[in-house]
Parts: C-alpha cells; structure tokens; sequence
C-alpha cells in the first residue's frame, strides 16, 4: 500500500491531546468508544473466563471443581457480565460511536457530554456488578434474570446486583436517545434517509429498542429492589402478589433486548459484504424495512420465554404467531446478503469470513430459534440446553462473531496499522471450529433432555459435554490467537486511508486515524451508499 | 491551524430543535418507567378490586385534591414563564419560575404531612398495622407509597432542574435565542404534572 499523501498535514484524534486525563474527560466519541472498547473487552474477557470454568465443571458428572452453590453464582454473573455488560453495549457503544458520526458524515454525535455521562454510567454499573463478589454473603445466584420470587427471597447480594443492571439500563437508554438524535439532525448534506448507510439505520431501530423498552425493566428491577429492601411482596404469592407478571415485565424489555444484541450485528453485516463483494448490497430498502420492522414486531413477541409459565391457551397462540412474524424479516436480510454475494468479485478478507460466519451460525440460532418459539415443540425442549445452545448460536455467533469482525474491519480506520491477515484467517478458523464444538453438542444434549442451570447431569449425557468442554479450550485457543494478532497488529505496517477500497463516508473522507472532527471539511453526499461503479476512480477524486 | 477553526465551528453548532427532540425521547422513558407500574396497578385492581375500593377509601381526598390544584396551577406558571422569556422579559420569567418551584415546596409539604399521618397509623411497610393488612389491601399501599414516592422523587428533580434554568437566566446564558433549556425543563415540569393526573384518580378518585 501507498503511503498516506498528507500525513504530515493533520493531527490525529490520538494526539490531538495527551495523557489519561485528557481521555476521561474526552468529548470525542472516538474516544469515548475506545473508552467502551477497552472497558467492554475487559468484562467480556472476565465472563469468558467463567464461562470456561462452567464448562470444566461440567467436562464429567457429579461435582468436578465446584460445589452446587458457587456454580449457581458462577452462571449468574456470567450471564449479568455477558448480557449487560458486554452484547448489549458491545456493537452500539464502539462501533455505533466511533463510525456512526463519520458514516453519516457528521463531527460528532449530538450530545458529546452525554455521550461522556453514558460511559461512566457503565464503569459504575459494572463496578458494582463485579463487587458483589467482594462483601455480603455471597455473589448473586439467581440467574441473569432474577426471577421472582426467589430473587426476593435468596440471602445473597441480589440488590446491588440488580441496581447495577438498572443504572446499565440508563446507560443504554441515554446511548440510544444521543443516537437518535444523531442520525435526525446531523446527517451530511445530500444524505437523504435512503442514502444512509446500513450500520445507522440498523442503530437507529437499535436506538429506539434502547429507549422505548429499557425503563420497562428499569422499573421492574427497582420492584424487585423496593420488595428487599422495604420488605413488600410485589411479586411475593403469600400476600397476593404475582410472580407471572414479574415475568411479563422482565421480557417486555429484555426480549427486545434480544435485537438490541442482534440488529446492530446486522448492521457490521450489510456494511462488510458490498465492501468485499465490490457490489452494491442486494436490496437495500427491503433490508432498511426489515430493521425497522424487526424493532417493531419484537415488542410483541415476549410471551414466548413463557410457554410452561401458566399464561392462558389463546395467549400463548398468539406470542408463538407473532415470534414466526418475527423470524420473517431476519430471513429477509439472509437472503439479501446472499443475493449480494452473487457474482460479485468476492475478496476473502477476515472481516468479511466473519460475516459470512455470522450468516452461516445466526441461521442456524435462527431456526432453532423457531423450534423454541413453536409452542409444541417449545414444550419438549424448554429449560434444557437446546435453548442455551440456541442463545449461543444466536448472540455469541451472530453478535459475536460481527463484533470480532467489525474489530478487524475497522481496524485500520481507528488505529491507522494493519494486523497479520495471516494470523488472522488462523484465529479465525480455529475460533469458529471450536465454537461449534461447544454449542452444537448443546442442542444434541437438548434434544435428549438434558436440563439447563444443573452443575450435574446423568451420566448419559457425558460424552457431547466433554466433546463441548474441550470445544471450549479450542474456542479459547481460537480467541487467544485473534486477541494476541490484533494486539501485535499496534505494531504491524502501516495502513493507508482506504484499504479495503470503501465507498462510504468513513474511508472516502476521513484519515486513518481520523482527525477530531472526522472531516476537514462537511461531506456533500451526492452517490448511494453502495454504489460500486467505477469506484477506484471515486475513491482517488475524494481522497 | 485548521483544526482551531473546525473546533470554533463546532462549539458553536447549537441545534434547538435537536435538544428538544432529545428531551421528548427522554420523556417518552419516563412515561414507560412508570408504564411498568401501571401495568402492575392495572393487573392488581382487576385481582382485587374490593380490597383496592377499601385502600382507595383511606385515602384523603382534600389533600390529593388540593395537590392536583397545585401541580396544575404550576403548570401554568412555567408556561407563563416561557412566554415572558420568549417575549424578552428575564426577570418577569425568573419570577414565575420562583413561582413554580413555591407551588412545588407546597406540594412536597402537603405529601409530607399526608405520609405523615399514615406513619403514625403504622401506616408503611414494615410497621405494625402495614404487616396486617389483607393482601389485597397490602398491593394497593405498596403501590400507593411506590408510585406517588416516585412521583414525588420528580417532584424535588423537577424543581431542581428549574432552580439550575433560573440561575443560568439570570447569568444571561439562558435568554430569548437559547430559550430551549428553559422549555425542556418546564416540557418536564409538564411530564411531572400529567403523572400526577394519573396517579390522583387512580388511587383518590376511583373507589
């Protein structure tokens, strides 16, 4: 590659200012999303870590490293770590805030200050979380979804634990309303809503998700907190209270949850494939459209986490409809990405094998996805590790594998370096044999009836968990090359501005690294955002 | 530097209609933060709905009364306020807001001597008579003292938030062309207002 012509000419976000206090009170949302990127990685390495355990706990029957108790609190704080603190900021928090802005053309988002408030909200809400392992009795036992009324009745530190999750919820919300605002108002010159690149449009059905569902378990979290600490049965039978509704107002939010983690994955998607295909993507609007109506279905689906939970006949009719709606647009974008690949000049690069991972491993989440949202089959396999296999596929294939993706792609852009392509495919391949190794075997053992949350099992189903367990060190193996490459990558040669040879905002306007403002000067946007024709002459007239 | 002069330009980017539309997502939170505890309310009441008629029925309804006159008629002051400070007129805006915030003191003294009186019936959860409450009974008590206690948490929140508009007025960086602050504030102001005419018939008027 070329050197950058105009190196000398301008200064990058990294030196603009020097020192640790200059980035904790930063305005700048590529820094506030590197602040995201090192504080999300550190709690995803820790709930990995636990992860691990849990399944070397689980390598043979009967109890191996730990006792009944400690592996209820191991798989809690997995979950609350990996769920709150990690899929859910993941992609929006890092990605959404250090391209969103350049994407649509913009110098920063909305409320910069905001942005700032955001981050720390995070930093404490995981301090907390992490700290219940510190003092009390015990770390939380009751699963990521504390579940009444035994989160009301369990002695171990399920207040703080459950105030953590609440101040990360005003997190998210505060994320999402500063992302809303971003993309009504500061879109560049030219860039009509059908001109905007698929990321923002996947943020901004995230960003609504974030704000109109995250007070609904803010509100449900501070019932439960209101119930141990005052002493009132909200959700305690013995004074007439009702654990069912409990469970109605923790998956009113937390199923839309589910596209908070899932819709901006997407985004990384539309966004990788016509970069590496030299193609504009196969329907854009229909994938525009699916977005949006993925947010909006996925309000009305949360009755299907409650099949065996006593909800009426009809009702339960209704939410399993209303999940197969759901499932529609998803496929929709399926088949787009495919579409987009047809006779395109395919460039196999990492991040575009972390793409097609995601197609390939969030299809399969997918449609298991719809033997849980079936009523009758959901009767056979609910509460047994089919659904923990299938979350898995979904959140750490889908989600996961984008968010590695979207670290290799946007690599260059933010550090300005380029990591060893080589290592790169290797971490890959490894990565992605050694996670199927641990997730499919889950569905097998579901398939059989093997129940979820048990630190044991029966002795039948000890062969697909050792298969899964050592699948666990290879996914670890796997992602300790990726993490080791990228690290070395700081070093690697350097990038020139357009690498992958984009036609979007991000890589045509901007330097690598970025500038504080992103643009010299405001962008004029006159192509779409895909428009691959003669794009090596585009990209030399603009850079 | 160039840099120097992007970063002029973008201090002085001030978008209105931006900080508004922010301020409305923020209320549209709200609304469903205590959404979550109508639904509970709601599925109560359809339970109970004879122990509800008896809770509702402890309820002084002079007191929510005459705090609904209050909330209301600081609804006023603080549109009132508005239009002095889109008119101009600092000072005249400043006094209303003084105005609003007196109104919202009232209102917290009303609720004091209201909850007051419950405590010294035994009257909150924990005590002695709380404990022997029929259940029904218990679910409308613990959500009279959760909804309006969060309520009245908006209540000091809002004043507060009025307080710091009124202070930046009278520095002068709140003023005709940057009235936006003073309208999201008195826009929550209003939010905190619409809560309560919720709130007061539900557990006052309906019986």
């Amino acid at each position: 590659m070329t050197a950058i012509p105009h190196q000398k000419l301008y200064v990058d976000f990294f030196h603009e200012k020097r020192g640790l206090a200059s980035w904790l009170v930063t305005h700048d949302h590529k820094r506030i999303a590197l602040l995201y990127f090192y504080a999300i990685s550190g709690f995803f390495v820790v709930a990995f870590c636990l992860g691990l355990l849990m399944r070397l706990e689980l390598i043979a029957p009967g109890e191996t490293i730990m006792s009944a108790q400690v592996y209820n609190e191991v798989f809690t704080l997995h979950g609350v770590i990996m769920i709150f603190l990690f899929i859910i900021p993941a992609v929006p928090a890092i990605f959404g805030n250090f391209v969103l802005p350049m994407l649509i053309g913009a110098p920063d988002v909305a409320f910069p200050r905001l942005n700032l408030v955001s981050w720390y909200l995070y930093v404490i809400g995981g301090l907390l979380a992490l700290s219940t392992l510190l003092y009390g009795d015990r770390p939380a036992d009751t699963g990521w979804t504390f579940y009444a009324p035994y989160s009301v009745k369990t002695g171990t530190n399920v207040t703080v634990a459950v105030l953590a999750a609440f101040i990360l919820g005003f997190s998210s919300i505060l994320t999402g309303l500063n992302f809303i605002v971003t993309i009504h108002q500061m879109r560049a010159p030219g860039m009509t809503w059908m001109k905007m690149p698929l990321f923002p449009w996947a943020l901004y059905a995230t960003s609504w998700i974030q704000v109109l569902a995250t007070p609904v378990v803010g509100i449900t979290l501070l019932m439960i907190v209101a119930e141990r600490t005052l002493g009132i049965g909200l959700f305690d039978p013995s004074i007439g209270g009702d654990p069912v509704l409990y469970q109605h107002l923790f998956w009113i939010y937390s199923h839309p949850a589910v596209y908070i983690m899932a819709l901006p994955a997407m985004g990384i998607v539309s966004e990788t494939i016509p970069v590496f295909v030299k193609k504009s993507i196969f329907g854009y609007k229909v994938i525009v459209y699916s977005s949006l109506a993925i947010a909006f279905i996925g309000y009305f689906v949360w009755g299907h986490h409650m099949y065996t939970s006593g909800m009426s006949g009809p009702a339960r009719i209704i939410f399993s409809i209303l999940t197969f709606l759901v499932a529609i647009p998803s496929a929709i974008k399926v088949f787009n990405w495919i579409s987009t690949l047809y006779k395109g000049s395919i460039d196999i690069k990492p991040p575009l094998l972390y793409a097609l991972a995601f197609i390939f491993l969030f299809t399969i989440g997918g449609l298991t996805g719809l033997v849980v949202g079936a009523l009758a089959t959901d009767i056979h396999v609910h509460d047994t590790y089919f659904v923990v296999g299938h979350f898995h596929y979904v959140m750490f294939g889908g989600t996961g594998f984008a968010f590695i993706g979207a670290i290799h792609f946007w690599y260059p852009k933010i550090w300005g370096r380029m990591y060893n392509l080589k290592w790169a495919n290797i971490g890959f391949t490894v990565l992605f044999i050694g996670f199927n190794l641990v997730y499919f075997p889950m569905l097998v053992l579901g398939m059989m009836g093997m129940p979820r949350r048990y630190y044991d099992y029966l002795p039948e189903f000890t062969i697909p968990n050792l298969v899964s367990t050592v699948g666990s060190w290879v996914m670890a193996i796997g992602l300790i090359i990726v993490i080791v490459n990228l690290i070395n990558g700081r070093k690697g040669p350097k990038a020139s501005t357009n690498p992958w040879k984009s036609v979007t905002l991000d890589w045509t306007h901007t330097q690598s690294p970025p500038s504080l403002y992103n643009f010299e000067e405001t962008p004029v946007v006159t192509r779409g955002p895909y428009d691959y024709r003669d794009y090596e002459e585009y990209i030399k007239n603009e850079s | 530097m160039s840099s120097e002069s992007v970063s002029q330009n973008h201090t002085a980017h001030f978008d209105a209609y931006g900080i508004k539309l922010g301020m409305w997502l923020f209320l549209f939170t709200e609304v469903l933060l205590f959404g979550g505890l109508f639904i509970v309310y709601a599925t109560y009441r359809f339970l109970n709905p004879e122990a509800f008629h008896e809770g509702s029925s402890q309820l002084n309804l002079v007191v929510g009364a005459i705090n609904t006159v209050f909330l209301l008629t600081s609804s006023l002051t603080v549109a009132l306020s508005i239009t002095a400070l889109q008119k101009g007129d600092s000072k005249k805006a400043i006094d209303l807001i003084m105005i609003t915030i007196v109104f919202a003191v009232a209102f917290m003294f009303n609720k004091y001597y209201e909850w007051t009186i419950k405590f010294e019936h035994g009257m909150f959860p924990g005590m002695d008579h709380y404990k022997e409450l029929p259940p029904g009974e218990a679910q409308f008590f613990n959500l009279y003292f959760l909804m309006t206690g969060l309520h009245a948490v908006h209540v000091i929140v809002g004043a507060i938030l009025l307080l710091i508009v009124a202070w930046f007025i009278k520095k002068g960086s709140v003023n005709q062309q940057r009235i936006v602050y003073l309208e999201n504030a008195g826009l929550y102001w209003h939010l905190v207002d619409v809560i309560w005419i919720y709130l007061f018939p539900l557990f006052y008027l309906i019986i």
